[in-house]
């Protein structure tokens, strides 16, 4: 599974950037969107993925033990997707401003500081 | 009372000048003046002392691990500096109150005047290098402030920042001076430089800390070929133009050649470099101001002329030299604010300041005219004023040189001629010429009282040191001459020397400057032909300005296009190119991949989030690109199913469906997909973003045989119940273990919300104005 999740990786990445490189400003958010899922899944699979348990503590346990989940990528990535989500939403009310003031949604057009 | 309170005091009331000035309105100028006159009490009070050989020391640890201290040093030349200084400032207050009277801006220009007084005083009395640094270009900053005080006028802008360059750029160099100084002598206290034997002429940083210390003095003090921006800085208002030319700013590179006299001189390097700048600048100087008519660029000229000679003199460094240089600087610092506050009443009452036009206005301005004239008389070197010694000294300092004693009496004899038809121009001939007040655009009367007094003091300080010059100026110059020097000169100065041959050539000057002064109005006819705006050194600096200018502008646009595309481009083709270096250093692809180990469960999630992928960048409708984000987002969640992740997984749902829903929301205020890119810019990105996603497969491939440290993960394990009480490992670790980066996230969720909320707000406060 770990070449196929590299693959799927790659593609994620691929895709974003492709989409960053569109001049709409709509395809932009996808790109970013894209690339943030796409480094979340790095930081996923960094430690190695291996079908497993969710890391939590059975309740006669004191402590994990056994076949499960690494916690501590997970964390980060339970941070990251949260933070991005912050990104897209702040970026769509951007762009969707950007539109109403500029009338344009073609980024090559949008060339001045001033409206 | 000590130096350091007097610089305070002095910067204290430059913070509440422009506060002064509402409550004493045009009387603020003599307030202030106050400052100054206490200050100049103090350093008078402190001459006996200083006579007697002691320097009162004073010193403050600023930065103790690096040998820096706000550290005060006040000897023979500090206190004559000082004194000047502070006695000039103040008539340069008063009559700033006059000259500016009425202006909107007048009380930040007393702040200007009294921070620019505060960093003389601090350049002065350092003792430590890098605080003597540190007040070096607060009088740059403060001068480039007063320059461009007629802020409306772009040449007045354009003329101050010149000034602010050349004398930083001399500055930048001034700084890594002193710190190879500072490194070779392993001191940066200057009276320790100046109480120790160390001569830095041995040292093999030598030629370094000598050229480095010289561009610094001479930028400030407008040695050849830096020379060009004093001139200029007669944008500034004249009180600033007295103050700037006399005391302060161009004395302070020669202050600082004095000052470090004892240290880097006695070397072939030192004399050559400082005698024949010195030579240029006098001729330059002297021969420039012959071709001007205007009042203020004529005495502008002088003034590099006279730098011209204290430099020279300095560079000679005999006893007798040392000694002219302080006499000729004392008389100088004199005549020189006169007749700059002369000259600007001349303007500010008649409106004009071109020699050809401005004449005899003895009778509408009779105290500026009496002022003027005794300075103009001691500039020329008239006996019995104080400007007839200096010269003497110049000229005895010429004859009693061991080598080249000719060239440099002859020099100095036609710069003093000309210094001395000069000064008639500008002294003598607007009040005493010819009458023509017709041609005036104002009809000329007397300047106020504040304009008048501090001249014809200043005017009166200087015939007095000359008939009594052994009495009088003997103890003030001195202790200077003694520092400067290193070791004790005894002297009395005296006006008569009997009949000998510097009596001879300053008879010869005489004659020579009044020759030329009567022959004025033919060399006004001669110079007005001349176009001599081409080749100057002011041009070649407005060049390498433009030129910096432009490739700046170049640069920026290469790097800095505004374009996203090209942006990115560049981010990716960097990172790309950089990342695929690196992993093919490494070898660590595994020898078989295990895409046949997986499950068909696994099979079926990526196939589902490539297909999401693959109809992303296909499709033309907005709401299929939509639908399939989504699409990829809940395979995206799949996996964290299948990796034991639940808390990730139910994350990753709610924020798709979230952002699914706010695409929703604005996708249909935006406009539909337009086909924008050619097939080849296409063609192009497909490849390009193929490239940048197969680096990245590879270096994850390439990252997960790799263990480079043990994990955290068991430890987090281990601890989570027993320290943190809780069962949820990845739980515990977001509020416990890494509590603070998840307070950093909600800090940063709120920012963005807030954001959002501005920017849609924005929105319905206009559509509630367009009602």
């Amino acid at each position: 599974m770990n070449t196929l999740i590299a693959i799927v990786i790659g593609a994620l990445a691929a895709g974003g950037v492709y989409c960053l490189l569109r001049r709409s400003l709509m395809k932009l958010i996808i790109g970013i969107a894209l690339l943030s899922q796409s480094v979340n899944l790095i930081v996923f699979s960094a430690g190695g993925l291996k079908p497993a348990s969710p890391p939590i503590i059975e309740s006669d346990q004191q402590i994990l033990q056994g076949n499960y989940a690494d916690p501590l990528p997970q964390a980060l990535v339970l941070t990251a997707i949260v933070i991005g989500f912050g990104l897209i939403a702040f970026s769509l009310a951007l762009i969707h401003q950007t539109y109403r003031a500029t009338g344009h949604d073609d980024i090559q057009s949008l060339k001045n500081t001033d409206t | 009372m000590n130096t350091l309170t007097c610089i305070l005091f002095i910067l204290l009331l430059a913070g509440i000048a422009p506060q002064l000035q509402k409550l004493f309105g045009n009387k603020t100028g003599w307030v202030l003046a106050i400052g100054p006159i206490l200050c100049f009490a103090w350093f008078l009070k402190l001459l006996p002392t200083i006579s007697s050989g002691t320097a009162i020391e004073q010193s403050i640890d600023w930065f103790p691990q690096l040998g820096v201290a706000l550290s005060f040093y006040v000897d023979g030349l500090s206190l004559l500096m000082a004194l000047l200084i502070s006695g000039i400032g103040s008539f340069i207050l008063i009559y700033a109150n006059g000259y500016l009277q009425g202006h909107p801006l007048q009380g930040k220009f007393y702040s200007y005047l009294m921070l620019f007084t505060a960093s003389m005083l601090g350049i002065v009395t350092a003792d430590n290098l890098i605080a003597l640094f540190v007040f070096w270009e607060l009088t740059s900053i403060s001068s480039y402030l007063l320059i461009g005080f007629y802020h409306e006028s772009g040449e007045s802008r354009r003329k101050a920042l010149q000034a602010l360059l050349v004398t930083g750029f001399g500055g930048v160099a001034l700084m890594a001076g002193f710190i190879l100084l500072g490194l070779a002598s392993e001191s940066w206290s200057i009276s320790e430089l100046l109480n120790s034997d160390f001569s830095a002429s041995n040292h093999t940083l030598y030629p370094a800390i000598l050229t480095l210390i010289l561009l610094g003095a001479f930028t400030k003090s407008a040695q050849w070929p830096f020379h060009f921006w004093l001139p200029n800085a007669m944008a500034a208002p004249a009180p600033v133009s007295a103050f700037l030319h006399s005391a302060t700013m161009v004395k302070a590179g020669v202050f600082l050649l004095a000052r470090l006299n004892p240290v880097l001189s006695d070397t072939l390097a030192w004399t050559l470099a400082l005698t024949s700048f010195g030579l240029v600048t006098m001729l330059v100087g002297s021969i420039n101001g012959l071709l001007q008519t205007d009042l203020k660029k004529i005495l502008a000229y002088t003034t590099l002329s006279v730098l011209g000679i204290l430099v020279m003199l300095l560079g000679l460094g005999t006893d007798l030299a040392l000694k002219s240089c302080m006499v000729f600087l004392v008389g100088h610092a004199l005549y020189k604010a006169t007749l700059f506050m002369c000259a600007g009443s001349v303007d500010h009452e008649t409106g004009v300041r071109d020699v050809t036009i401005v004449s005899g206005l003895r009778f509408a301005m009779p105290f500026t005219a009496l002022a003027a004239g005794l300075a103009a008389f001691s500039k020329a070197g008239f006996p019995p004023f104080f400007g007839f010694l200096g010269k003497e000294y110049v000229y005895k300092t010429g004859m009693y040189l061991e080598d080249y004693s000719h060239i440099i009496l002859g020099i100095a004899i036609v710069t003093n001629i000309l210094l001395m038809a000069l000064a008639l121009k500008a002294g003598i001939h607007p009040f005493w010429g010819k009458e023509n007040a017709k041609a005036l655009p104002k009809n000329p009367h007397e300047a106020p009282l504040s304009m008048y007094i501090g001249p014809i003091i200043l005017a009166l300080t200087g015939l007095l040191f000359g008939l009594f010059p052994g009495s009088i100026v003997t103890p003030l110059i001195s202790p200077a001459v003694h520092a400067v020097a290193g070791h004790p000169v005894e002297f009395t100065l005296a006006i008569w020397h009997g009949f000998n041959l510097p009596l001879l050539f300053s008879a010869l000057t005489l004659i020579g400057g009044l020759v030329l002064y009567a022959l004025r109005h033919r060399i006004w006819k001669i110079t007005s032909t001349l176009s001599l705006n081409k080749w100057t050194f002011d041009n070649l600096y407005m060049g390498l300005f433009n030129g910096f200018v432009s490739v700046s502008k170049w640069q920026t646009q290469i790097l800095q296009s505004g374009s996203l595309r090209r942006y990115l481009l560049i981010i990716f083709s960097t990172s790309g190119f950089l990342l695929a270096y690196k992993l093919s250093l490494f070898d660590g692809l595994p020898r078989q991949l295990d895409l046949f180990e997986a499950r068909l469960l696994d099979w079926a999630t990526v196939l589902f989030i490539l297909g999401g992928i693959c109809m992303i960048v296909k499709t033309h409708s907005r709401m299929t690109a939509l639908l399939s984000l989504g699409l990829v987002g809940f395979g995206i969640a799949m996996v964290f199913i299948l990796y034991g992740a639940p808390d990730l997984a139910i994350t990753q749902i709610l924020v798709e469906t979230l952002i699914v829903v706010l695409f929703m929301l604005v996708i249909y205020r935006l406009p539909a997909f337009r086909d924008l890119s050619s097939n080849k810019t296409k063609f192009f990105d497909g490849i390009f973003a193929g490239t940048v996603g197969a680096i990245i497969t590879l270096l994850v491939i390439k990252a997960q045989n790799l263990e480079i440290a043990p994990t955290v993960s068991g430890q987090f394990g281990e601890w989570s119940y027993t320290l943190a009480k809780g069962k949820n490992v990845v739980n515990v670790i977001l509020v416990d273990f890494r509590a603070l980066d998840t307070l950093g996230e909600i800090t940063v969720l709120a920012i963005a919300g807030v954001g959002v909320f501005t920017l849609i707000r924005g929105q319905f406060t206009k559509k509630r104005k367009t009602k």
